[in-house]
């Protein structure tokens, strides 16, 4: 199988952004700094993002009808945005806890429940 | 000796950069590293987009996430590391709990990828998938409630769901400007503010 002749794919996309999902999902349970925590979420939001951006391509497609068309692109670009605010509160509860507790381990916040 | 796809190759150069920087990320121990690790990765991803002929979305990526996110995030890990190098290390356990979970997600995704045989293979020859105009103005039209790529959508039912996407753009609007607000109130500095009144409260 030469990868460099046949054509790409819509699975190569799927393997990427599935790679990048579960590195994601494993940074994200595996990480006791909250930031760390944080930079998983932003890799699976681009794992996500992926499989749009990807069955929306009109270079992809089955068909000339297939796929998602526009809507592929226009929900990733509604992630990115949602991705950025998540980033800006979630900082503002990390700084905030590093005040008060003086420390970001995840591990440290269980008077947060409740 | 068959030519060389150079999409794919491109391709497959900007995949295995994307992978291996977010596998960094999780092997990393530093905080800075997996920023920086972070930021390679998403800018392959970036890349990834320009391929699949998402020229806009790439651009947006570069600007919004490695531009503004990941600036972001590096100041918040230089606000709250303690010393250049803070490292918090995970126990052996949940690293083996982890890898088992990521496994069993990752075998399935991978088999979901290759069992449907309609994306197996592009049956439009990519030379003839000519590009359909500028992205961003079908993009932005698309915001503002008019979509030209389903203007001839025959049936009528499925033609009134696709009126674009004005109210979802309204929504996020104002989800951002409330959510900027509120992380400024929230991370806001009123410790020095506690100490002052603290310091007022002692004096008689």
């Amino acid at each position: 199988m030469n990868l460099l002749a046949q054509p790409v794919g819509l699975p190569h996309y799927l393997v990427v952004s599935a790679i990048l999902f579960v590195c994601g999902v494993v940074c994200m349970a595996t990480k006791r700094n909250m930031l760390g925590v944080l930079m998983g979420i932003e890799l699976v939001l681009n794992g996500a993002n992926l499989n749009f951006v990807a069955f929306g391509s009109p270079m992809l497609r089955a068909g000339p009808s297939d796929g998602l068309g526009l809507d592929g692109q226009l929900i990733a670009l509604f992630v990115i945005v949602l991705a950025a605010a998540e980033a800006a509160v979630a900082l503002a509860i990390a700084l905030n806890f590093y005040h008060t507790h003086a420390t970001v381990d995840v591990d440290r916040g269980e008077e947060l429940k409740g | 000796m068959e030519a060389i796809n150079w999409h794919g190759f491109f391709f497959l150069f900007f995949a295995i950069v994307a992978c291996a920087f977010a596998m960094a990320v999780v092997v990393a121990d530093n905080i800075v590293r997996m920023a920086c690790y972070l930021v390679v990765s998403l800018g392959a991803v970036a890349g990834l987009y320009f391929l699949a002929q998402a020229e806009f979305l790439g651009a947006v990526q570069l600007m919004v996430y490695v531009g503004g996110t990941m600036v972001l995030l590096v100041f918040g890990v230089m606000l709250t590391a303690r010393g250049p190098l803070a490292s918090m290390r995970t126990g052996g356990g949940q690293w083996i709990m982890a890898a088992i979970a990521g496994g069993a997600l990752l075998a399935m995704l991978l088999q979901a990828a290759f069992s449907v045989s309609d994306w197996a293979a592009p049956k439009t020859i990519q030379e003839q998938a000519a590009v359909e105009g500028s992205p961003s103005a079908r993009l932005g039209l698309g915001l503002m409630g008019v979509r030209v790529d389903q203007l001839e959508q025959p049936n009528l039912m499925l033609r009134r769901g696709m009126s674009g996407h004005l109210l979802a753009f309204e929504i996020i609007s104002v989800h951002l400007v409330v959510v900027l607000v509120g992380a400024a109130y929230l991370a806001r500095a009123k410790r020095r503010l506690d100490h002052k009144q603290a310091k007022d409260d002692q004096r008689p």
